[in-house]
This record gives C-alpha cells, sequence and structure tokens, in this order.
C-alpha cells in the first residue's frame, strides 16, 4: 500500500506561506510548485483531502476512505474525465482549511478526528456543492470499481459479502430454490 | 456511391429491425449507424462507466466531448447537458443502440394502453390520444418479434394480458431469492405475479448459450451473448442477405429534398469527417425519439422551410418516457442473492383499472444491485455519511428489495423537441433542445404506484420502507424521457395533429418513413422496447407489401 497521506511539518510550513498568496494562487487555479506524488494534488491538498475523506468513510475493521485508495481515484479522475472538477477542489479545500483554521485554530489534516468531524458536518452546511462533490467522489471511489484506482482490493465489496473475485457460470447450476435462506 | 432502395438511419432496436426485413425481402440498404460496433472484447463490467451509471461516461456511446444537447429548466434558462448527465436525457449511440445493453424486459404493452383517449378520456391539458392501429394488429408482430429476437418469461398467470397467439420461445430462467420473497406476498394481496418477459436466452437459443446470471446486467453488454438485441439477431440476418451494407460511425446530417417534395437519399459525416451523400429510393429514420425528431428538423430544404414533416408543427412534440416511482423494502434477513439479472418477478394488475386514474403502471423488483446503487437507497434516517452511513451498506446492501415500476405518462405537447441553431455538434450540427414537463397527472399516478410498491413489501415482511417518488416541486422541468424517450413523431390518421400515418409513413412525404420510439403515440406502463420491435416489423411489413420493384408508391 501507497502511503501519501503523510502531513508533516514541512506541510504546514508551506501552506502558512501558501496561505499568504493563496488568494492569487488558488483564483489562478494553478498547481503549486512544491514536489507531489500526485497527478493533480499538491501533497497539503492531499492530506486536507484526506482528512474529508476519512470522515465520509471512516475506518473500523474495514479501511478508511484514504486506506482504500479513494484519493487515487479522485486524482486520477480529476485529470480525466472529472476535469471539470480542478478548481473547484482547489478552492474548496483551501476552504476547508480556512474553516478549520477558524473552528481549531490548525489547517485540517492535523486536527483531531473529532475537529475534524466538526470542520467537515460544517463544510457540509457551509460550502453544500464542495461537499456533495467530495462525498459523491469517495463514494464512487471507495464502493465503484476498482479498475479506476479505488476500491483497493475490492475491499468494500468484501466488506458487504460480495464474492470476490465473482462466480460465473452460475447457469451450469440448479438455482431452482429461490426462498429465503 | 451507388444509389440504394432503402437508407436506414440508426441501427438500434428498430433500425435494425427493418435493415433486416427490407433486405430479406429484396430490397438493397444501407444501414448508418453513427456509434461503433462493440464485441465481447469492449464489454467491461464497470460499475461506474456503463449505459446506466454514466459517472465516468456512457459505456456505449454518445462520447461527452463534442455531441451536447440543450434543456430548458422551469424558469425558461438554457443550460448545455453533455450525454453522460442526465439532462441530456441519454439511450446510447452503437450497433444494436439501446438494445446492446438494456435490461432486456421485453413487455407487450396491453390492448387499453394503444386506446389511452376512448378509455380515459382527455385530461385537462394533456395531449393524449388513442393509436391509430390495435393491440389486435400489433399481435402477430409482437409473436414475430418474440421468436426473431428471443425472449424467456411467463405471463400466464395474470388475466391481465392481452391475447396471446402464440407462447414465448423460451422457459423463464430460474427464479432468484427475491421472486421467492414476493410472490407469496403479491399472492396474498390478490395479485398475479408472473415472470417477467426477457430478451434473454433461458436456453440454448438461435445459436447461442444461456444467460450466466452474472452482477452486471442492465447498462452492460453481455459477454456470453445471452441477451437479445438487434445486434446479436436481426442485423447479422441483414448482412448475411448480401442486400444490406452496414456503416459505423456514420452520423447523418440530414435528408435531401428534390424538387418534387420527394426524398432522394442523405448526407453524412463519414468515420473519418469527410461529408458523403448516399442516394436511395426511400429514407427510413429509427434514430430513436430525440435524434429522430432532430434530423426531420435539421432536414430543412425549399419546400420543407420548418423540416420535414413539419408542416403542423408536430415534429418534436409529446415528448414523453417513464415516470419511475416505487418503495424500497428493508429486511432483516438477506434478500441478495448475487444472481443476475435480479428483476425477476412483476404485476400488472395496476396499470389499468383504478378509478380517479388516467392508468397506472408495471410493477417490479429491481435490477440487481450493485453498491454503488445502495448508497442513497439505505433508510431514510441513514445518516449521509461517516460511520453511521457505512454501516448502513454494511447492514441493507443485502438485506433490500427495490420494487418499482414504469408509470404511463400523461403526455403534452409542451414537451418537445426543437432544434438551437446557436449550438453546434462537432459535425456542426444544430443540436437538439428540450423542454417542458410532464403532465401533472403523471405525478400523481405515480405516488399512488410508489404506495403499492410499499405495500408489497410490508406484505413482504420488511420491517422498514422508503418511498421512491420526485416530484415537480424539486424538478419543475422534469421531462423523463432518457432510455425510454417516445412520442415525437406521433403516428396518427390526422396530418393536423400527427407526423406519420399508421405505416410509419410522413403525411407528407411519401418515402420518408420514422420507424422507432419516436411514432409512439403513448409510451404504455411498460419497458418500450418490444413493442418499438413489433411496430418496426409492422411497418416493414407494410412497407415490403407497398414496394414496387424499384419505385415505392403508397
Ligand atoms: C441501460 C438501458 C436499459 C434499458 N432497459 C430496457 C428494458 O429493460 N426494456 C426495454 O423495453 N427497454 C429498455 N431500454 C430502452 C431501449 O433500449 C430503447 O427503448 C430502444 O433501444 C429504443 O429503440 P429505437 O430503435 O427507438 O432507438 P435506439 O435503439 O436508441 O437506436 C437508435 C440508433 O440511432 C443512432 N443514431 C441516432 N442519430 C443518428 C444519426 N444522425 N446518424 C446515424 N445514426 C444515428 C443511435 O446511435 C442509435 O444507435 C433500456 C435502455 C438502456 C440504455
Ligand atoms: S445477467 Fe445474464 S444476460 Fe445479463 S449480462 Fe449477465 S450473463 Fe448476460
Amino acid at each position: 500500500m501507497r502511503t501519501k497521506q503523510t502531513s508533516t511539518a514541512f506541510s504546514r510550513r508551506t501552506f502558512i506561506k501558501m496561505s499568504a498568496i493563496a488568494g492569487a494562487a488558488l483564483a489562478s487555479g494553478c498547481a503549486t510548485h512544491q514536489r507531489s506524488n500526485w497527478e493533480f494534488f499538491t501533497e497539503d491538498e492531499a492530506a486536507t483531502l484526506t482528512a474529508i475523506c476519512d470522515q465520509i468513510i471512516p475506518a473500523d475493521d474495514f479501511p478508511s476512505a484514504s486506506q482504500a485508495g479513494v484519493l487515487n481515484y479522485i486524482d486520477k479522475q480529476i485529470t480525466r474525465h472529472y476535469r471539470r472538477h480542478q478548481r473547484a477542489y482547489r478552492k474548496g479545500l483551501g476552504r476547508a482549511n480556512q474553516v478549520s483554521q477558524q473552528q481549531c485554530g490548525k489547517i485540517l489534516a492535523v486536527a483531531t478526528p473529532a475537529e475534524q468531524f466538526h470542520v467537515v458536518a460544517s463544510l457540509e452546511n457551509s460550502d453544500k456543492p464542495f461537499f456533495e462533490l467530495v462525498r459523491s467522489h469517495t463514494f464512487e471511489g471507495y464502493y465503484g470499481s476498482p479498475r479506476h484506482g479505488g476500491n483497493r482490493n475490492a475491499v468494500s465489496w468484501r466488506m458487504l459479502g460480495l464474492d470476490e473475485p465473482p462466480i460465473r457460470g452460475r447457469s451450469l447450476y440448479d438455482l431452482k430454490k429461490g426462498t429465503p435462506s | 456511391m451507388k444509389r440504394v432502395n432503402a437508407v436506414v438511419i440508426g441501427a438500434g432496436a428498430a433500425g435494425g429491425i427493418v435493415a433486416k426485413e427490407l433486405s430479406t425481402a429484396g430490397l438493397s440498404v444501407v444501414l448508418l449507424e453513427r456509434g461503433k460496433w462493440y464485441t465481447s472484447n469492449d464489454c467491461r463490467k464497470d460499475d461506474l462507466r456503463n449505459q446506466r451509471t454514466t459517472l465516468l461516461g456512457n459505456a456505449f456511446g454518445p462520447p461527452d466531448e463534442g455531441n451536447p444537447r440543450v434543456w430548458v429548466d422551469g424558469k425558461g434558462i438554457s443550460h448545455i447537458a453533455l450525454p453522460s448527465e442526465g439532462d441530456y436525457q441519454n439511450n446510447a449511440a452503437c450497433v444494436g443502440g439501446g438494445t446492446l445493453s438494456y435490461g432486456a424486459q421485453a413487455w407487450r404493452y396491453l390492448p387499453q394502453d394503444f386506446r389511452m383517449r376512448s378509455t380515459y378520456g382527455v385530461p385537462a391539458g394533456s395531449s393524449l390520444e388513442d393509436w391509430p392501429i390495435s393491440y389486435d394488429d400489433l399481435e402477430p408482430f409482437y409473436v414475430k418479434a418474440e421468436y426473431e429476437i428471443g425472449i424467456s418469461g411467463d405471463d400466464s398467470a395474470t388475466p391481465f394480458r392481452g391475447p396471446r397467439s402464440r407462447d414465448l420461445p423460451m422457459p423463464p430462467l430460474p427464479v432468484n431469492r427475491e421472486f421467492g420473497i414476493l410472490e407469496p406476498a403479491a399472492k396474498r394481496l390478490g395479485l398475479h405475479p408472473i415472470n417477467i418477459p426477457m430478451a434473454r436466452n433461458s436456453i440454448p437459443y438461435n445459436g447461442r448459450g444461456p444467460c450466466m446470471r452474472c452482477r452486471w446486467c442492465c447498462g452492460f453488454a453481455c459477454e456470453v451473448d445471452a441477451k437479445n438485441g438487434s445486434q446479436n439477431t436481426v442485423i447479422p440476418i441483414a448482412l448475411a442477405s448480401g442486400n444490406c451494407e452496414m456503416r459505423t460511425e456514420c452520423m447523418v446530417k440530414k435528408i435531401l429534398m428534390d424538387d418534387r417534395g420527394r426524398a432522394h437519399g442523405i448526407s453524412y459525416f463519414d468515420a473519418d469527417g469527410r461529408l458523403q451523400e448516399q442516394l436511395s429510393d426511400i429514407v427510413v429514420v429509427s434514430a430513436c425519439a430525440i435524434e429522430s425528431a432532430r434530423l426531420l428538423l435539421n432536414s430543412k430544404s425549399r419546400l420543407f422551410p420548418a423540416g420535414i414533416g413539419n408542416r403542423y408543427d408536430q415534429v418534436g412534440r409529446n415528448l414523453q418516457g417513464h415516470h419511475y416511482t416505487g418503495a424500497v423494502g428493508y429486511f432483516d434477513f438477506e434478500t441478495y442473492d448475487d444472481i443476475g439479472p435480479g428483476a425477476s418477478i412483476a404485476v400488472t394488475d395496476y396499470n389499468h383499472g383504478t378509478p380517479g386514474l388516467c392508468g397506472g403502471g408495471m410493477l417490479a423488483n429491481e435490477f440487481i444491485r450493485l453498491p454503488i446503487h445502495s448508497l442513497d437507497r439505505l433508510p431514510t434516517n441513514t445518516p449521509r455519511w461517516g460511520l453511521g452511513h457505512k454501516h448502513a451498506m454494511r447492514n441493507y446492501h443485502k438485506r433490500t428489495i427495490v420494487v418499482i415500476g414504469p408509470t404511463q405518462q400523461i403526455p403534452t405537447e409542451h414537451a418537445r423537441v426543437t432544434v438551437d441553431a446557436s449550438v453546434k455538434d462537432k459535425w456542426g450540427l444544430p443540436v437538439a433542445r428540450l423542454q417542458g414537463n410532464c403532465h401533472p397527472h403523471t405525478f400523481e399516478i405515480g405516488d399512488v404506484q410508489a404506495r403499492r410498491a410499499q405495500t408489497w413489501l410490508k406484505e413482504a415482511g420488511a420491517v422498514d420502507t422508503s418511498l421512491m417518488t420526485s416530484r415537480p416541486e424539486v424538478r419543475p422541468e422534469l421531462i423523463e424521457a432518457s432510455q425510454h424517450q417516445a412520442g415525437t413523431c406521433r403516428m396518427g390518421n390526422d396530418p393536423r395533429s400527427s407526423v406519420v400515418n399508421r405505416d410509419c409513413q410522413i403525411h407528407e412525404v411519401d418515402n420518408v418513413f420514422v420507424i422507432d420510439s419516436s411514432v409512439n403515440v403513448t409510451n404504455g406502463g411498460f419497458n418500450p422496447a418490444l413493442t418499438i420491435m413489433a411496430v418496426a416489423y409492422f411497418a416493414s411489413e407494410s412497407l415490403v407489401r407497398n414496394w414496387k420493384g424499384t419505385g415505392f408508391r403508397s
């Protein structure tokens, strides 16, 4: 499993530096500058997004959104089919951190899970379109077909109790029962 | 290019049948299809990109790039819609059209469905009408479709069906678990449940094997070719006749008219984007309701300045589909058995005969559910995200049954397709513009149907239920055409209120035909494909009967 969700002091410093130029940089939609393992997101953006996605699908005995590769899914699609949402992500992630700064005095990635929950809950109201976008994409990445970079090892399908790989050739067997087991 | 007897535009449900019937009767045919011909190599079972769940695009066309439409919202404001977005109202664009990836429910309409006006009168503000042909006229052609396309199922247990001169060619698939749960409940309610007729092999048929019961069916092509569409039945026969040439990735631009008001061919853009002409004695438009109307409207000429068939401003009107409503039932035991295609049981008791309602619809259990479909079908008190949502997915994905049905829409002439000269597709052709709304009575019927679905689920032991209805307050511009789009070139006897006659021939141009979902006067309370196919056989037969050598006289 790749670990991409590191949020270090480095990222935080970068963020503070960034926020000074945030207005201009975000408005022009241009990506930053530091090296990133992602196709689209900066490491800081990825850390923020990880926090949001993992509130939408937290870990229990099955992986959280980010552990199942949801960020990988979103990062891939946003340079392909979802290119039209690039700006929404860039700006929305910036705003999420602003809300986090206001509510807990720190960026979202380093807030505690309880704090992250409250920030995401308030985004659901204050930043509805962005929240809905991330919610949908998180669900797609977690529950959709693994070929698009999410649902690593079909983990969500296993969680739901679906056979993976699916059984083929059922017409060879007698399935006439049709009654609840 | 060599002149041919007939050009058929669109290799979908109807176009495939017309091409087969004309070419095997000895006419030379060119079948033009804007999409590709997919094989089993192309049929990926992709939850996010298929013809039903189009989050990452349409699997079987059209692509998002260069194919916009315009839709008009409740306030009259125009918006662009891409083919993978709901407001585009897509069906499909490929060889087979919708039938490559459809769910393959293969319903006959009921006799009353062809006489809606006589049965119910005309609700205020609607354009409800009778068909100029009856169930009895169509019956032999339903049989033909059932045998040539290949239908399995058994509807003998209900009195609510039209007379059949022949049983279905294949028995139903063995039932799934949902059938076992819903059937006794329906009977306790006094209903008459049946095994849904399906264009799907349950036994070897037509040289292909039976369905292997997979998880990905409706919206997907079938990798074992057990699902029967025009692409694996009639089109191969047409091509084998030696009289039919199919050209794919060819977008028809317009129908060419001569100075005497008759068509003499069409122009189209070939796969390389070059403009070509194909001359012919007759032209058959089978491009599905929205694109057929668009093509007629875009075919302007000196004698037909408003487009072909549009003298009385009828082309594009009465756009309809189905208003789907139903209910979700939550059970305390597993209802899910992972056996496709999932949809198995239906009742037709509610299609007609409810005092105060103009019709109704069939109710059936839904196609097999993918995880992505469960997300917003959880119990109403489920949190929208967080651990609560994740746990609900785990609890209910396998403990849910959806009963849903296509409420027959009450048509209005304001729901319509026009063309928008200010928005062009990648070939420079004005795109379809969709506007209008469902008639309010449609929603009243749909609400009653949803409560009936709920009652059925409760009787079957659901511990909790939620209703699936969509109301015009939420989306005032709700058209609901998409996969079941129909009605835009209405069949009728009066040229002032219809576009084609009972033989699907344009009233004012005797060598142009529209044969596809466009001609449906009303759309039944059932999935429409088998009726579209039966009408295609019916119209092809009269076309061949009236064909005189190299010319066509009506
Ligand atoms: C996912 C899905 C599930 C469905 N499930 C069911 C079901 O269970 N039961 C049922 O009865 N129906 C179902 N349908 C609907 C059914 O497929 C349609 O009703 C049917 O295909 C319509 O037939 P048609 O001949 O009117 O048009 P189509 O089958 O859509 O064929 C029209 C063809 O014309 C082509 N075309 C359009 N414009 C041009 C042009 N200018 N030049 C060249 N070619 C052109 C299109 O590319 C298309 O291939 C489903 C559809 C989908 C997509
Ligand atoms: S359920 Fe049957 S018909 Fe449908 S795709 Fe699977 S094998 Fe084919």
